[in-house]
């Protein structure tokens, strides 16, 4: 059955991990989200919408993010909700949970030590939640399915 | 020419100031991507920001990309069969958050196409070599099992 996908990464790595993990997707319909204008129409991703980039600093950019967030999943109303990070996707997955979508949280392959702080945010509202690493998958009690480097 | 690019986030002028210095002695055109900074850096070509269109085009003419130590270099490089010298960033120079760069590096050190600057002397080192190596294009067998993993997933997913 061919489901409703939203995919959502910001800017940089957390984009192109995501990008990486489309064979993953291609059963199904999806919509990205990303944070910097012109990366999706480079990579070919759509439908897409731009959300503002947010950290645990930026608290106004991070309630505009809030924001059109739930308008999108509102409207999209996805079965799947996935992120690579950062704080955006962690938003999503909370709103994905909070309308009954399965969300997965697959952490950055930059965290081959510990487990990004997003990542442990995320692990709250992730139904599946994988590290791309064996230590902090160990340390954090999440799962290791293999990795994208 | 050689691409240098600081990722998407933060600046990093312990690898802009080495590479301005190091610019005499190269004798070739260098373009920076210096991030949200302002230095005096006369030797390099330096950018803000980038679009992901520029990104592209400058990644594809270099001769070897320097870059910090981030996953969208390192892919950026298996995606355009590049020479990559990372220098990761150091949490003791308040570079970033933590040292997750400097893991990231060894982690993938032993790969081909990927070298690690800890310093403007490895750099130097590495930039004067005519014998760099490009990355391998294809994804992996922990790639492989990843997506087959998220398929299955998402395919059972009530």
């Amino acid at each position: 059955m061919t489901k409703k996908i939203l995919a959502v990464a910001s800017a940089g790595g957390h984009w192109q991990q995501l990008m990486l993990m489309r064979p993953a997707f291609a059963a199904h319909e999806v919509h990205y989200i990303t944070t910097l204008k012109g990366l999706s129409e480079q990579f070919g991703a759509s439908p897409a919408s731009l959300v503002p980039d947010c950290n645990r600093n930026t608290a106004l950019r991070a309630t505009l993010c809030f924001v059109k967030l739930i308008g999108l999943i509102l409207r999209i109303r996805p079965d799947v909700v996935i992120s690579t990070g950062a704080l955006p996707g962690v938003i999503a997955l909370a709103l994905g949970r909070a309308v009954g979508a399965q969300t997965i949280w697959v952490d950055s392959v930059a965290n081959a030590q510990e487990m990004s702080s997003s990542g442990r945010l995320a692990k709250r509202f992730a139904r599946l939640c994988l590290s791309q690493w064996e230590t902090p998958a160990r340390a954090e009690g999440v799962d290791f399915a293999g990795s994208i480097l | 020419m050689i691409f240098v690019t600081t990722g998407t986030q933060l600046p990093f002028p312990r690898l802009i100031d080495a590479m301005n210095e190091l610019a005499g002695a190269l004798d070739e055109r260098i373009v920076a991507q210096v991030g949200p900074d302002h230095g005096n850096w006369p030797s390099l070509e330096c950018r803000t920001h980038l679009s992901p269109k520029a990104f592209e085009a400058h990644f594809r003419e270099a001769r070897v990309v320097v870059a910090h130590a981030g996953i969208g270099s390192i892919l950026s490089a298996r995606v355009f069969r590049k020479p990559l010298i990372i220098m990761p960033r150091q949490y003791a120079l308040g570079e970033h958050r933590n040292d997750h760069q400097i893991a990231t590096a060894r982690e993938v050190s032993a790969r081909p196409g990927l070298y690690v600057a800890h310093d403007q002397v490895a750099l130097r080192v590495l930039l004067a070599r005519s014998d760099l190596q490009k990355p391998n294009a294809g994804s992996g067998a922990e790639t492989r099992r990843l997506i087959g993993y998220l398929r299955n997933y998402i395919q059972n997913a009530a």
